[in-house]
């Protein structure tokens, strides 16, 4: 029998309950009282002792970060110990007086240092200067007797030996912020911790970060630092061994000189980036010391933009190198043959339109061969319109143009692949068949990355692996083990019938080789390259833009690209070389560089293969700095 | 207004008690806070206007007999745990989490509040439904969700502490208004089936922390610091401590939030066993006191209500100070009237109107 009583009066047997509830709560005392008893009583003389010199402090021991190498072993992003200098009051003396006397020899002002003094504890060393050079540090010892309660510690400091180049590459690292110290994840990382801000310092900071390590430092009354009580030892980072071959980067660099613009070379069998540089660059060690806000203004506010990089987010209009993709199209949806011919008078005339051609006096009867050797634009109008821009649009979605490739670096631009509906969706008007036709030879709204026209092309001869280009080789820990192996992944696979690949294979073998090809300067001796020129024109796009006279004439000058690969039967490098508002041709500007750096890249191959280069054997790996040995305070 | 009976029957012992509590506690905080007055309002400044408010908030509180509260009860539950999701979307970070938001240039932690609202909640659910001889389990299913909703929202902020303080009101407040013993043994065993997943949603700190109490000394450097370091301030306070401002554990900034949760370290340092004795004797009179409270009250509304404050305040004051002492693991559980954070002590002083407004109406 299931009675169920409801009345609204008292708590049943509410005063039992009371009872032991409050004898729960008075046991919960006495235990309170015993555990004070046996803590301040039975052992407050210890605990008492124990307060008395718990004058310990944590100081923690900073981690080396990872190196940064290049696929033979070669460092390319390395630390160096760094001084800097500290303050503790309590063994100052007289303040102003110490602050007044150091001013001087760090070349500090006595206001930023009460400022440093401020923010911290009157019992901890306050930093009062980052990475001071060897002969201030210098004059700090030999007046060490003048300057009381002054410090240097050693610590690591990130350091780029190459300077600017790869600087895009590496990226930068800075102080963590507030704002990530407040999320969770960052736990590992305290106020001033330096972690990576850009590229990859930034992709890879969980494997470059290395462990802190701390010490309990005992100190006397005054803070003065007695002895060592337990050290934690820090931990360096993990080394990123990266597809970058250093000796190739010297040589786009040095082949593209002071030039703006972007250079990506790729391995097209496995998508590995040999080299890539983003001009202009910028130097990556001025962010891992103190930022000096005069060099950073002059950084942001250069019109050139050093700090963005070009090869994954510049987007830019690909002009002839597009042709490529318009052909394959073409000959894969049957609207043209290799013998189909169209006539070039030097213009095509559509709607009540002149579409110019290059070519003045035009190129006269060409077909698919001449056309891409010789770049026709009349050829392209034509095939272009045969086909449709919304074929052309999914044909360049399937080359991996519109989306970004996945490249292990942020911030990375999708580019536009333009067509029906996403001019529909931008502009909210329908698409002209005249738009067509500058899309055809890549002049409308398509803009393309340097790195998303690089997989492109790569993905032509590589039998359509339209890969994820990647930058990191391997994880190697400080002991040389590896770790993790990275492994190159296809994003996806484009099927081209192989009559098409050979047919557009020859014709851009022809564009460097023959008679007539526009990329004559990129030809090799020995080997076979392939490539396709590209000549943007800026001043029709922006002639809307508003540009400063004096600036006119750059800003509006032509973009020179190149698209190319060698050797042609089977290539080991895809290269792009993009050189911005060049006011030349591709053919004139870029297909020179690119020759220049194909002949380093064939020239290293050779070397390597003959062993002529002994520094290029895989060199063991460096030890990091033994900075768990240094003392980190060290008593002036 | 309020009738002339109702004065004479003014718990004067009990606000005692509170102003004493308050003084000392402001007395205690000024001196956590001593060294590192840099520019800003020292926080027992801010703790004196927080508690001024609270002592607004208890007049307030008394002008409203406290069996109105029983209609809108479930109402001002639903608007806490909207203020909690309010929390997770758009709430402000402060020390890696986040639980507060910003009302009007105020910041406020709502699952302060929630600790009130949840006694509110609880106490009308078991006032409109008494049962003879014991609740079932089924009778607990709507309880068990008006806990679990607030907790799971707090710990995902997080703030174990805080979730932690709401099951044992929860647990205080049905094993006082009864539960059959078969209910009971089933509910208590799926609390224990539960406990994988409560370890499921803790933060990594949280796991470090309690598997730092079980081990202090295997981690002095990191987790174990707080656990060491208030174990010494508390010890090194001999029987009559080292006296005002003069604690060198705290004064020396050995030991982290010396002045929210850790705050009994610095009296135990600066006051020794005797003032520490005093405050916890305090303490258990207050407690014992507000039981008296709950035992007078004929009504079962009232009776339930003030039980669930005297709950929150005894779980609170034995948590944290056993925290303290080494006995508990560190969940940021803070002290009434000690610690510093104004929700908080909003939170306490509102409570203890509460008992006041029931003291004041037994008769009524």
């Amino acid at each position: 029998m299931n009675m169920e009583v409801y009345s609204r009066e008292g708590v049943a047997g509410a005063t039992t309950r009371l009872f032991t509830f409050s004898a729960i709560v008075v046991v919960g005392t006495i235990i309170l009282l015993s555990r004070l008893w046996y803590l301040q009583i039975l052992n407050g003389d210890d605990y008492r002792q124990k307060s008395e010199n718990n004058r310990v402090r944590i100081r923690p021991i900073l981690a080396a970060r990872g190196m940064i190498l290049d696929r033979f072993g070669k460092v390319m992003v390395d630390n160096r110990p760094a001084f800097d200098v500290f303050l503790l009051r309590e063994d100052a003396g007289n303040l102003k007086e110490a602050i007044k006397n150091v001013s001087g020899v760090i070349k500090t002002r006595p206001e930023d240092i009460e400022t440093s003094l401020r923010r911290e504890s009157p019992i901890r060393p306050v930093r009062i200067k980052r990475d001071i050079d060897r002969e201030t540090l210098a004059t700090l010892l030999t007046n060490r007797l003048d300057l009381p309660g002054i410090t240097v510690s050693i610590e690591p400091k990130r350091s780029y030996p190459y300077g600017n180049l790869g600087s895009h590459l590496f990226g930068h690292i800075g102080e963590v912020t507030e704002k990530q110290l407040s999320i969770g994840s960052y736990t590992d990382y305290r106020m001033g911790s330096l972690i990576g801000k850009s590229g990859l310092e930034l992709k890879y900071e969980t494997y470059l970060k290395g462990v802190d390590g701390g010490k309990y430092v005992e100190i006397d009354a005054s803070g003065r630092e007695l002895s060592i009580l337990k050290e934690v030892d820090s931990y360096p980072g993990n080394n990123l061994v990266t597809t970058i071959d250093l000796e190739l980067q010297k040589a786009a660099e040095e082949a593209f000189k002071d030039k703006a613009g972007a250079v990506v070379a790729m391995d097209p069998r496995n998508g590995e980036v040999l080299a890539m540089i983003s001009s202009p660059a910028f130097n990556p060690d001025m962010f891992s010391g103190p930022l000096d806000s005069e060099e950073w203004n002059l950084l942001i506010n250069n019109p050139l933009k050093p700090l963005q990089n070009r090869a994954i987010q510049g987007q830019y209009p690909p002009g002839s190198t597009y042709k490529t993709i318009v052909a394959a199209a073409a000959l894969e949806e049957g609207v043209i043959t290799k013998d189909m011919a169209f006539q070039c008078n030097g213009s095509y005339r559509f709607g009540n339109r002149n579409y110019r051609c290059w070519k003045s006096d035009g190129h006269g009867s060409v077909s698919l061969h001449r056309a891409i050797v010789e770049s026709c634009d009349t050829y392209f109008y034509q095939v272009g319109l045969k086909l449709g821009i919304d074929k052309i649009a999914e044909y360049s979605r399937k080359f991996g143009l519109g989306q970004p490739t996945g490249i292990e670096l942020s911030d990375e631009k999708s580019g536009i692949v333009p067509d029906r509906a996403w001019k529909q969706k931008r502009f909210g008007t329908p698409w002209f068949e005249g738009e067509t036709l500058s899309c055809a030879i890549g002049q409308g709204f398509n803009l393309v990355t340097p790195i998303q026209l690089l997989t492109a092309y790569a993905a032509l001869t590589n039998g359509g692996d339209v890969y994820q280009p990647h930058l990191a080789k391997a994880i190697v820990g400080p002991d040389g083990k590896v770790l993790r192996t990275l492994l190159p992944e296809a994003r996806k696979k484009l099927i081209l019938s192989p009559e098409t690949v050979e047919l557009l294979k020859a014709g851009l073998q022809g564009v460097v080789n023959e008679p007539g090809g526009t990329a004559r300067s990129a030809r090799l001796d020995d080997i076979k390259v392939g490539g396709k020129t590209g000549t943007t024109q800026v001043v029709a796009m922006r002639a809307d833009q508003r540009v400063k006279g004096e600036d006119l004439t750059y800003w509006f000058r032509d973009h020179a690209w190149f698209a190319s690969f060698a050797p042609v039967e089977d290539p080991r490098i895809a290269l792009v070389v993009f050189i911005e508002h060049s006011g030349y041709s591709g053919g004139h500007a870029a297909a020179p560089v690119a020759g220049k750096i194909l002949k380093s890249f064939f020239d290293l191959e050779k070397q390597r293969k003959n062993g002529v280069q002994a520094e290029d054997n895989p060199a063991p790996l460096p030890a990091p700095i033994p900075l768990s040995d240094t003392p980190v305070h060290e008593a002036l | 207004m309020i009738d002339r009976r109702l004065i004479s029957n003014f718990d004067w012992a009990l606000l005692g008690i509170t102003l004493f509590f308050s003084i000392i506690g402001i007395i205690n905080l000024y001196s956590a806070s001593y060294s590192f007055s840099a520019g800003r309002t020292p926080v027992y400044i801010k703790q004196i206007y927080y508690i001024l408010v609270g002592l607004i908030g208890i007049v307030i509180i008394l002008q409203i007999d406290y069996k109105n509260l029983e209609r809108y009860a479930y109402w001002i539950y639903a608007f806490s745990v909207l203020l909690l999701i309010a929390v997770l979307l758009v709430g402000k970070t402060g020390g890696g989490a986040k639980r507060w938001i910003g009302i009007m240039g105020f910041t406020y932690q709502p699952s302060e509040l929630m600790k009130l609202t949840l006694i509110l909640a609880l106490a009308k659910y078991f006032y409109n439904r008494n049962k003879v001889g014991g609740y079932y389990l089924r009778d607990l299913i709507l309880p068990f969700m008006m806990v679990g909703v607030p907790s799971l929202l707090i710990m995902k902020q997080p703030d174990l502490g805080t979730a932690l303080i709401l099951l044992s009101i929860f647990g205080s407040i049905i094993l006082f208004v009864g539960v059959r013993l078969p209910s009971l043994l089933i509910a208590g065993s799926s609390l224990i089936a539960g406990v994988p997943i409560l370890w499921h949603f803790m933060k990594d700190y949280q796991k470090m922390r309690l598997m730092t109490f079980l081990n202090p000394e295997a981690d002095p450097l990191g987790s174990g610091y707080h656990i060491i370091q208030s174990k010494i301030a508390v010890g090194s306070g001999k029987i009559f401590g080292r006296g005002l401002l003069s604690g060198t554990q705290s004064q020396l900034q050995f030991l982290p939030e010396h002045h929210t949760d850790f705050i009994f370290s610095v009296l135990a340092e600066e006051w020794g066993f005797i003032g520490s004795m005093i405050v916890i004797m305090g303490f258990l009179f207050l407690v014992l006191w507000g039981v008296s409270i709950a035992k007078e009250c004929k009504d079962r509304f009232g009776t339930i209500l003030s039980f669930g404050v005297i709950a929150m305040i005894s779980w609170h004051f034995l948590i944290n100070i056993g925290m303290v002492v080494g006995l508990m693991p560190v969940v940021g559980v803070p002290l009434p009237f000690f610690s510093y954070g104004g929700s908080f002590i909003m939170t306490i002083l509102i409570g203890i109107g509460l008992l006041l407004n029931i003291r004041m109406r037994r008769f009524g």
